[in-house]
C-alpha cells in the first residue's frame, strides 16, 4: 500500500529491489511489474519512469503492458481492496446476491474506490477455488461459502 | 422420482434404432412385465451411450454393467440373470476390445463406491509436497533415470505417442505428435512450457496437482526437455497461485540439489532447467501463443497460427506447450508403459481425466475417474446426489470453454470423441451442475461477461461480438429484447465463431449456441412472453 510515507525516493528503491531480484530482461517485465505492484499497491507514475529508464522501454509500450493485466493497477486503490468473484460457479450457488449485500454495505461499482479511501471493490473473473464458492477475498484474506447476512460483519472486520 | 432397485438405459441413437434398439426395448419391457419386476426395475430409453461398435447398448445401475451388442433374444437371459438373480448375464456382455477400459475399470469398482483411479493424483495428499525424498520413495524419478539411461529421445517419444495420452489443455491433441513436430525441427534452443496459467472458472485441477504433487512437474518437464531436444523449460503459473509457485520453487531447488536438474543429468550428458513464470492476471494468457507473448514482456495477445509454437514459440523457437495435467502423466506413462495406460479410459481417449464437481450437488470437489464415465454417474456417485432431491436440468462442462449439456445428453460418455460426436465438448474439466431453477438466460449471462471481460481486445469479431451478445443477454433477462435481438444473437454466434482470431472468442459462441439448440423455448419466453420460466431473472424492464 501505498502510505504518504514512501516517496518518491522510496518508490524508486522498490523498483530497484525488483530488478535486482529479476533482472531487467524482456522476460522479467511482468514479474517485476507485479512485485511492485504487491509492494506498493499499484503503479505510480515514478515507478514506472523508473522501470522505462532500467528496461530501456518507451513509456507508452509500458503503459500497454501494465493496463493489460488484471493484477497490476495505474491507479490508487482503496486502503482496503475487496475482490468479488463473479464467475459461474460462484453465481449459480449464490453469489448475485452476495454482490447485492455488497452493494448495499458499500454503494460502489465495479473499480470503484470511496471517497473516503477506505475501500476499493473490484470483481474478478474467477479467483480459483471454486470449490467454495461464492468467493470474496479482502486483502488477500480468503472467505468461501458467503451468505449475504454475513457480508456486514466480514466488513467489520477490516473498518 | 420413484425409487427402483435397477435402472436400466437403452442406448437409442439413430445408429442404435438402426441396430434394432426398439425392439430390444419393447422386449425388455414385456419381459420385466412378465417377471413381475415392473416395480422394481425402470427401463429408460437414453441418447447416444458411446461404443457404436456395440449398438445397441444396454447399461444396468447401480452395477453400471454394460451389455451390447443386444439383440432382442438376449433380452430374456439378461433379465433372468442379471434383473431377477442379480448376476451379471456373463456371455452378453459387451466385447472385451470393445470396452476393455471402461470393463476394467467397473469390474474393479464394484462394490467399492465411490473408486477413483488416481494417475495424476496418485501422490497428492499423500506425500509432502515440500519433500524430494518422499517423492522419490514414491517412485519419483524413477521414469527419468529410466528414459535417460534406458531410453533414446525417439523411444520416449514413441512410448508417449503409443500410450494415446491427448493433451488435457481443453484441445486434446495427441501429446506424442507434438513432441515429434518439436523433436524432428532442427532449430536450437527448443523450449518446453509447462502451461499452469489455469484460468477457466470452475477449474483447480492444475492447482492440486501443482501444490500436492510439485515434483511430478519437474520430471515429466525434464523427460520431455530430453525428448525434444530442449535444455530449458518455463512453468507459467497463474499469478493468484501463490502457494503453487512456492512448492515449485522448492521442489526445482531441491531437485537441482540432488542432480535431477542441471547439467550432465544421471551423467547422460543431458542438460536441463526450469524457471517460474508467474501471470498477473488474464485468462487469454492461458491461450499457449499469448502465453508465450507474455513471458517475452508483452501484453498477453494470441500470435496468428500457423506457425504454431512447434517450430515458431518461445523467442521465435520449437517449444512444447502442454498443460500441467498433461505432463503429470508422462512419469507413470514412461515408468509403466503405454499398454499399462490404455488400460485405463476408452481406445481413443485413453487415460484418466481429472474433473471439478461444482454447483447444485450434495458434494463438490474434485476426482479423478477414467474418461468415459457419464455425468449421470458423476453426480449420483461423486456428487453424491442433486442438493435437496432437485432435478438436474443441465452441467456447463470445461470453466466456459466447454459446453452446455442438456440432461438428456447425462448417459454420453465423457471422452474426447463421444462428446465431439454429441456435438458437446469436454472444455477443461469443470462441471458446474446446475438444478431447474437455473435460468440459461442468467447463465450464459453471466458466461459471456467473463469473455467480455477478457477478450484482449486484439481482434474485433472478439471484442465487439462478446460485448453486444452480452447486452442482448442483459436485455433478455430484463425483459427488454425484441424478437430481432434473437436474430442478432444468432448473428453473432456466427461471426465469433467463425472469425474469431483464437479460441476465446471462438468458445464464447458456444454457450449461446448451446441454448437456442436445446433451451430455444425458454429463451425466447424472454421475449414472446416476457417472463423468465425459473423466475430468475428480474425482468425488471418490463
Ligand atoms: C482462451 C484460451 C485459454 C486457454 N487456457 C488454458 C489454460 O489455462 N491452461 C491450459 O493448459 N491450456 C489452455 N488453453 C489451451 C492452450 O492454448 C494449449 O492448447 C494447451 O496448453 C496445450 O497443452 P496440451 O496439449 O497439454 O493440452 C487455452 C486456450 C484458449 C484458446
Amino acid at each position: 500500500m501505498i502510505d504518504g510515507v514512501r516517496d518518491a525516493q522510496g518508490v524508486v528503491s522498490v523498483v530497484q529491489a525488483a530488478v535486482t531480484r529479476h533482472g531487467a530482461t524482456a522476460e522479467a517485465l511482468v514479474p517485476v511489474l507485479k512485485e511492485i505492484n504487491d509492494e506498493l499497491g499499484y503503479l505510480p507514475a515514478e515507478a514506472l519512469a523508473e522501470v522505462s529508464r532500467l528496461f530501456r522501454m518507451p513509456k507508452g509500450q509500458l503503459m500497454s503492458v501494465a493496463s493489460f493485466y488484471h493484477m497490476l493497477s495505474t491507479r490508487p486503490r482503496g486502503r482496503h481492496v475487496i475482490q468479488f468473484c463473479e464467475s459461474a460457479p460462484c453465481h449459480v450457488v449464490g453469489g448475485r446476491e452476495v454482490w447485492q449485500a455488497l452493494q448495499d454495505e458499500l454503494n460502489l461499482g465495479p473499480g470503484d474506490t470511496s471517497p473516503d479511501g477506505t475501500w476499493t471493490l473490484v470483481t474478478s473473473s474467477c479467483l480459483g477455488i471454486c470449490g467454495v464458492g461464492p468467493v470474496i477475498i479482502v486483502d488477500g484474506d480468503i472467505y468461501g461459502n458467503v451468505v449475504p447476512e454475513r457480508v456486514p460483519e466480514l466488513l467489520a472486520r477490516y473498518a | 422420482m420413484k425409487f427402483v432397485r435397477s435402472l436400466v438405459l437403452v442406448s437409442s441413437d439413430p445408429d442404435s434404432l438402426a441396430r434394432g434398439a426398439q425392439e430390444v426395448h419393447e422386449r425388455l419391457q414385456r419381459e420385466i412385465q412378465s417377471a413381475g419386476l415392473q416395480e422394481e426395475v425402470a427401463v429408460v430409453p437414453v441418447g447416444d451411450l458411446g461404443r457404436h461398435g456395440a449398438a445397441p447398448l444396454i447399461v444396468v445401475y447401480p452395477e453400471a454393467t454394460i451389455y451390447g451388442p443386444v439383440t432382442p433374444d438376449d433380452v430374456p437371459l439378461l433379465v433372468e440373470e442379471h434383473l431377477r438373480k442379480g448376476r451379471i448375464a456373463v456371455g452378453l456382455r459387451a466385447s472385451a476390445r470393445e470396452l476393455s477400459g471402461r470393463i476394467a475399470w467397473l469390474s474393479a469398482r464394484r462394490g467399492t463406491l465411490p473408486a477413483e483411479q488416481r494417475i495424476v493424483l496418485a501422490r497428492a495428499g499423500l506425500i509432502d509436497p515440500e519433500d524430494i525424498e518422499d517423492y522419490i520413495l514414491h517412485d519419483g524419478y524413477e521414469a527419468l533415470g529410466k528414459a535417460l539411461t534406458q531410453m533414446t529421445p525417439v523411444d520416449v517419444i514413441n512410448a508417449i505417442g503409443k500410450s494415446g495420452l491427448r493433451g488435457r489443455g481443453g484441445a486434446g491433441f495427441p501429446t506424442g505428435m507434438k513432441w515429434r513436430f518439436v523433436s524432428q525441427t532442427d532449430s536450437y534452443p527448443k523450449y518446453v512450457i509447462c502451461n499452469a496459467d489455469e484460468s477457466e472458472p470452475g477449474t483447480f485441477k492444475d492447482r492440486l496437482i501443482l501444490e500436492g504433487d510439485p515434483h511430478s512437474i519437474v520430471e515429466a518437464m525434464t523427460i520431455a526437455g530430453y525428448a525434444v531436444g530442449a535444455s530449458e523449460g518455463y512453468i507459467y503459473v497463474r499469478g493468484e497461485y501463490v502457494l503453487a509457485q512456492e512448492r515449485l520453487d522448492k521442489a526445482i531447488d531441491q531437485a537441482r540439489q540432488m542432480g535431477f536438474l542441471g547439467e550432465d543429468i544421471f551423467g547422460s550428458g543431458f542438460n536441463f532447467d526450469i524457471h517460474i513464470h508467474t501471470g498477473a492476471g488474464a485468462y487469454i494468457c492461458g491461450e499457449e501463443t499469448a502465453l508465450i507473448e507474455s513471458i517475452e514482456g508483452k501484453r498477453g495477445e494470441p500470435r496468428a497460427r500457423p506457425p504454431y509454437p512447434t517450430t515458431h514459440g518461445l523467442w521465435g523457437k520449437p517449444t512444447v506447450v502442454n498443460n500441467v495435467e498433461t505432463l503429470a502423466n508422462v512419469p507413470p506413462i514412461v515408468r509403466n508403459g503405454a499398454s499399462w495406460f490404455r488400460r485405463f479410459g476408452t481406445s481413443n481417449s485413453p487415460g484418466t481425466k481429472v474433473y471439478t464437481i461444482l454447483g447444485n450437488v450434495n458434494v463438490t470437489g474434485l476426482v479423478e475417474v477414467p474418461m468415459g464415465i457419464t455425468l449421470r454417474e458423476v453426480i449420483a456417485i461423486y456428487g453424491k446426489g442433486m442438493k435437496d432431491g432437485a432435478t438436474f436440468k443441465l452441467a456447463q462442462t470445461g470453466g466456459s470453454s466447454g459446453s452446455i449439456v442438456p440432461s438428456s445428453l447425462q448417459d454420453t460418455p465423457m471422452d474426447f470423441d463421444s462428446f465431439a460426436r454429441a456435438g458437446v465438448s469436454l472444455g477443461s474439466g469443470a462441471l458446474l451442475i446446475c438444478n431447474e431453477d437455473t435460468c440459461v438466460v442468467d447463465l450464459v449471462k453471466v458466461l459471456l461477461n467473463f469473455f467480455r471481460r477478457e477478450s484482449c481486445g486484439k481482434c474485433t469479431p472478439c471484442r465487439v461480438g462478446t460485448e453486444r451478445a452480452h447486452q442482448i443477454l442483459t436485455s433478455l433477462s430484463e425483459g427488454t429484447a425484441e424478437l430481432s435481438d434473437l436474430r442478432d444473437l444468432e448473428t453473432l454466434v456466427d461471426g465469433l465463431s467463425q472469425l474469431s482470431h483464437c479460441g476465446l472468442g471462438q468458445t464464447a459462441a458456444v454457450p449461446i449456441r448451446d441454448i437456442f439448440k436445446h433451451f430455444r423455448a425458454e429463451v425466447e419466453a424472454h421475449v414472446r412472453l416476457k417472463i423468465c420460466p425459473t423466475g430468475a431473472c428480474s425482468m425488471s424492464g418490463r
